[in-house]
């Protein structure tokens, strides 16, 4: 189980990190601490499952945040504005988002720019499309919507599975199998394994790339339709800098950003031991919120210098000798 | 990589000069210039003022993008160096302010160019990492206030004078002077275009690329901390989460504008402070003509997706502008 | 050609193809039997992978006729020859080294229920596919986790179960030792008895002999001969790779020169599993050639001596002292220069000016802040462009838009203007017109009469025997043979080239 040293790793950070909090503050032992870490984090967690496609698939997507952005004030709008059944709602703005994500991929792709550049202009396009529909943070009063936010599996301990967590566990276990149980997902990890080999394996390149973006950016929508159920509102300027704390995730879950490798679960408990370094700052009350980013920042440095490490000791290291062939 | 003789620059001036008369237009006051306090006002000064920080940033990320890197940490480096400015302004001497500031830009600048150079990180996941942390220690020393100062020997950075021009744009100008003197005035020039545009062959003939690298992003640190310093002093205060906010994209897109590839080699420092200055010309416009200056974001997006796409090689090949 | 009753398993009639004016390909023949290693030779440049390129569509070719079991096909790409039943495996094993075992045989067919792969079925198909060829790994684990030769032979496996009746194989035994040669040869005889056609791509007479039926050699783009292996001895087909016209031969050969002083001499000098110890004495004045097949070590010995790789074993002594060739820097400080053969991605800065690159190393010598006055750049390259007679005459072209020849004229020019004493020249005419080829040996000729030492790897045998003074001979990674003075000849290095006797160890071949 070598290959999953790195998730393993992982994990064992957050167990650490858990009891850490927990020693220091008794309540955190709670289920209700851990599912409200789970509420709390629903909609980064979703972005960040699309974010590790995007990443093993040896490309970058930083349009994601403000494509939460734009969903949320184009969900206010034609919902309390225009009108508009929020669930045709959800279903016409998770159209325009793979239809944004499959732009952002064909450009990639046919006219072969990087992907970083690409998803840049594309984060400038939703964002400033955001702010032409409105500048202005607008509630969201629609039934469904304080239905949903009511809705919750109540578990012991007054602990609440609430909507917004559940969609991003059914998106973490959805995710999974797409990627480690289907063709598309070998075909992700063939493309950030080996670009140049895919085409001549018989992979479409172009249509697994397109895809990928599509499927990026569709999480993102959906992401998107969470954060507003989650704050009730559409802001343009919601979710800024979400794209860095997702690639951020992904890459402490031990996603290697130069593709090819990572693991879906790596990357959610990456969004965890995020969320979890917010919680310690709220509980403990002192400590102001910028510690989070110091430690992320902390955390991802060690990760990646991680990742360099094993690259290199994998590179100067023996191969496996050819044992086992009958000779 | 499509190889073209040498141009001077004349679509990018044009593109400015064409953005400046759809400025005139909209607004007849334009190249108004009056003099005011002994300081001179206007639209234009206006759009050099405004223009300055990421003018200074493009100057440092031009050599970093020639080298084929990128420094997505420079937004937060302002945000750090114009940190440490407004909380020393008003207890220290000014070249205390000064040293400490840009002392910090100078160690950014060296621990992302070790991480490249030396650890063998690519440029966009080692400099994520400032980025990401960057602001947090920002924070850490604005102590998540934003801090105010009253010192007039740092707010002279942003809101004083020289001669009637104001202190940024004299500032960029002589950072200009400055870049060019040492990347064009050495051998720095010569050997940053060899390595970024081939660096097998630049090793195999003698070049040292990993000093070079590390000394593109020092410097490229250094031109971040300054604009921080110039950021800080304009709004005679600190603010940790939004100084230099997504300054390092409109860095890029100022020198990818400049006509510097992506995939580094040929670099021009004078273009990449136009295209600086093409993108704060069309945010003015926007203004000036009425729109709301959401639009700025959508023209950014379009006007990259054009450029990108005239350098792109696909289409460079289908429009049959390759060269054999 | 043979007449045939039965088609052959695979015929090419008249493949022609040029590249932009250059002749790759002109009118080659190839015909591969059902069943049997066909042998598909050449130098560089020969035409071999443009063949192997045209024959799979990878590039569409100009002429030429493709017919498989007598029927014609035109695949117009990899994946489509691959399904008409030709699949290569190059030498960069082209399967996802991330991916486990198990994965890159099936990619893109996995067997899938409700759309998810079926991962236990998956797992024993692959067992079983590899059980065929007497492998028995942990399919789960990363392919990139086995040496090259498991890659190969999973690649041939993948190969082979997409329905391949002919397998191209393109070097696969580069890289390989001769334990992991012989377990791929037991999978091609193994293949080949079960009718696939194999055309095996190598730079190893020892292979070519151990394991094919039949040799197929082209040259500059032409089919230089074919013949079953039996009837064709080693000296025959060294002759035939690199020979050209023997007759025409040894024009004027210049007489050896005395040997000025001693400047450099490599004792001992290798590096494991790139080149075998050698000894080596490079004086000023002399031409010393480095001869071999392709894939012999001349390149890599040239690399050990210019420091571009670091030597494990032996020492350098230049002008009397011990030194150090840990990089290319290193050795221009030493008054070294090297000229790599890849002129495109080792050698020029495509958008780089003439000017610009003709002073790069001159420039990287003196550092920095040292730079070189803009009038001291315009004199150095007005002056190389005049002597070296580079066209068009224009010091501020992208060098990239200049033919070969020029472009190889301007990097001579970048180490002359260095002023070196030992000049390393790695295959300096290839890929050039006949016009500059006649030049840059008589730049050889000249700068060697100027004192300087040079050191030069051609595959042009005719070529090397008109200035070298000396020529070592390598085979397999090792110098085999050094022949000097009257002994220099096409005739001599060709046995040498093609003889099978062991190397000659460091020790053994001190002088």
């Amino acid at each position: 189980m070598k290959r999953l040293a790195p998730v393993l790793a992982t994990t064992a950070v957050f167990l650490i990190g858990y009891l850490v909090c927990t020693l220091t503050f008794p309540n955190f032992a709670s289920l209700r601490v851990a599912m409200n870490l789970l509420t709390d984090n629903a909609f980064l967690g979703i972005v960040a499952v699309g974010m590790t496609f995007v990443i093993i698939s040896g490309g970058i997507d930083l349009s994601v945040g403000s494509v939460i952005g734009f969903t949320t004030v184009f969900l206010a709008l034609v919902i309390e504005r225009a009108g508009m059944p929020p669930l045709l709602a959800f279903v016409a703005i998770l159209a325009i988002c793979a239809a944004f994500g499959a732009l952002m991929g064909s450009v990639i792709q046919y006219f072969d720019l990087p992907p970083f550049i690409v998803t840049l202009a594309g984060m400038f396009l939703a964002r400033g499309l955001s702010f032409l529909l409105s500048t202005e943070s607008i509630p969201i009063n629609a039934g469904l919507y304080s239905h949903l936010a009511d809705y919750a599996l109540r578990l012991p301990g007054g602990a609440r599975l609430t909507v917004p967590a559940m969609i991003m566990l059914a998106t973490v276990i959805g995710g999974a199998l797409l990627l480690h149980g289907t063709r598309f997902g070998a075909n992700v990890f063939a493309l950030g394994g080996a670009r140049g080999s895919a085409a001549l394996m018989g992979i479409n390149v172009g249509r697994s790339t397109v895809l990928i973006y599509m499927l990026s950016s569709l999480l993102a929508g959906l992401s998107g339709i969470v954060f507003s159920l989650y704050t009730s509102s559409g802001y343009s300027l919601s979710a800024v800098g979400v794209e860095l704390d997702a690639i951020a995730a992904a890459v402490i879950g031990g996603t290697l950003l130069s593709g090819g490798y990572g693991f879906v679960l790596g990357t959610f408990v990456g969004v965890l031991i995020q969320g979890l370094i917010q919680t310690y700052i709220s509980f403990d009350g002192s400590l102001s919120s910028w510690w989070a980013k110091i430690a992320t920042g902390l955390l991802l440095f060690a990760f990646i210098g991680f990742q360099q490490a094993t690259l290199h000791m994998a590179r100067r290291g023996r191969l496996r000798p050819a044992a086992g062939v009958a000779s | 990589m499509a190889l073209r003789l040498p141009r001077a620059g004349l679509s990018q001036v044009g593109a400015l000069a064409v953005i400046l008369l759809v400025n005139w237009i909209v607004s007849p006051q334009f190249f108004d210039i009056r003099l005011q306090d002994g300081r001179l006002f206007g639209s234009l000064i206006d759009v050099l003022n405004r223009g300055a920080p990421v003018a200074l940033l493009s100057l440092g990320m031009v050599l970093v993008i020639a080298m084929r890197g990128i420094d997505l940490s420079v937004g937060a480096v302002m945000a750090i160096c114009g940190a440490i400015a407004a909380s020393l302004a008003d207890s220290h001497a000014l070249p205390v302010v000064l040293a400490a500031s840009l002392g910090a830009g100078l160690l950014c600048g060296l621990w992302n160019g070790i991480l490249v150079a030396v650890l063998g990180i690519q440029p966009i996941v080692a400099t994520l990492i400032l980025m990401v942390a960057g602001r947090g220690i920002a924070q850490l020393i604005t102590e998540g206030r934003i801090v105010t100062f009253t010192s007039p020997a740092l707010a002279w950075f942003g809101g004083g004078s020289v001669l009637g021009l104001p202190t940024p744009i004299v500032l960029t100008l002589v950072m200009l002077g400055l870049t060019a003197a040492i990347v064009r005035g050495t051998a720095l020039g010569l050997l940053i275009e060899a390595a970024g545009g081939n660096a097998r062959a630049a090793a195999l003939s003698g070049v040292g690329t990993r000093a070079i690298t590390v000394a593109v992003y020092v410097w490229c640190g250094l031109c971040a901390g300054l604009a921080g310093i110039v950021a800080a002093a304009d709004i005679l205060g600190a603010d940790a989460n939004n100084a230099g906010l997504w300054l390092e994209l409109d860095a890029i897109l100022a020198v990818v504008i400049g006509g510097t590839s992506l995939f580094g080699g040929r670099f021009s420092i004078p273009l990449a402070v136009i295209g600086a200055l093409i993108i704060q010309a069309m945010n003015t416009g926007i203004l000036l003509s009425g729109f709301p200056p959401e639009f700025n974001l959508i023209v950014k997006a379009v006007v990259v997706l054009a450029v990108l796409l005239l350098q792109s090689p696909r289409l460079g090949l289908k429009l049959g502008r390759r060269k054999p | 050609m043979d007449p045939y009753e039965d088609p052959p398993l695979l015929s090419l009639r008249g493949f022609s193809k040029s590249f932009a004016g250059q002749v790759a390909l002109d009118r080659v023949d190839f015909m591969l039997e059902a069943g049997s290693i066909h042998a598909l030779l050449g130098e560089n440049g020969a035409g071999k992978s443009t063949l192997i390129k045209t024959m799979t569509g990878v590039v569409p070719r100009d002429a030429g006729t493709l017919c498989l079991g007598g029927v014609e096909i035109a695949p117009r790409s990899a994946a489509e020859a691959t399904r008409a039943g030709i699949a290569t495996v190059y030498q960069e094993v082209n399967l996802a080294p991330n991916l486990s075992v198990a994965q890159n045989l099936f990619l893109g067919r996995q067997p899938t229920r409700f759309g998810f792969v079926r991962e236990r079925e998956m797992r024993r198909r692959a067992r079983a596919l590899l059980a065929e060829f007497d492998i028995d790994i942990d399919i789960a684990a990363p392919l990139g986790s086995y040496s090259v030769a498991i890659q190969h032979i999973v690649a041939i496996a993948r190969a082979v179960d997409l329905s391949a009746r002919v397998l191209i194989l393109d070097e696969p035994t580069a890289s390989l030792d001769a334990h992991e040669v012989e377990v791929l040869f037991g999978v091609m005889r193994k293949l080949a008895a079960r009718g696939i056609g194999i055309v095996f791509v190598t730079h190893f007479l020892d292979q070519v002999y151990a394991v094919c039926d039949r040799i197929t050699v082209l040259r500059n783009g032409r089919l230089a001969g074919a013949a079953s292996a039996g009837e064709l001895p080693r000296l025959d087909l060294v002759r035939l790779m690199l020979g050209r016209e023997l007759s025409a031969a040894t024009a004027v050969r210049t007489p050896a020169a005395a040997g000025g002083d001693v400047l450099a001499t490599f004792a001992g000098f290798g590096k494991a599993g790139y080149v075998a110890p050698f000894d080596l004495t490079l004086r000023a004045g002399q031409v010393i050639g480095l001869a071999g097949l392709l894939g012999s070590g001349r390149t890599e010995t040239a690399r050990l001596v210019f420091g571009a790789e670091r030597a494990d074993s032996g020492a350098a002594v230049v002008a009397g002292r011990t030194v150090e060739l840990s990089s290319p820097r290193a050795a221009l400080d030493l008054g070294f220069g090297y000229c790599p053969e890849e002129r495109k991605t080792d050698g020029i800065v495509a958008e780089l000016t003439v000017r610009e690159n003709i002073v790069l190393a001159l420039q990287a010598r003196r550092g920095v802040f040292n730079p070189l006055s803009r009038r001291e750049q315009d004199e150095i390259a007005a002056r190389f462009i005049r002597l070296l007679d580079i066209r068009p005459p224009d010091p501020e072209r992208p060098i990239g838009l200049l033919s070969g020849g020029n472009q190889q004229k301007a990097l001579l020019a970048r180490w002359l203007a260095t002023g070196p004493r030992l000049l390393i020249l790695d295959e300096p005419t290839r890929g050039i017109d006949v016009g500059a080829h006649a030049e840059i040996i008589a730049l050889i000729r000249r700068l060697c009469a100027e004192g300087m030492a040079l050191l030069v790897v051609s595959s042009e045998l005719e070529e090397i025997v008109t200035y070298a003074d000396e020529v070592v001979v390598l085979r397999d990674r090792a110098h085999v043979a050094r022949l000097s003075g009257e002994a220099v000849e096409v005739s001599a290095i060709l046995a040498a080239i093609a003889a099978e006797s062991p190397a000659l160890r460091a020790s053994e071949a001190a002088e």
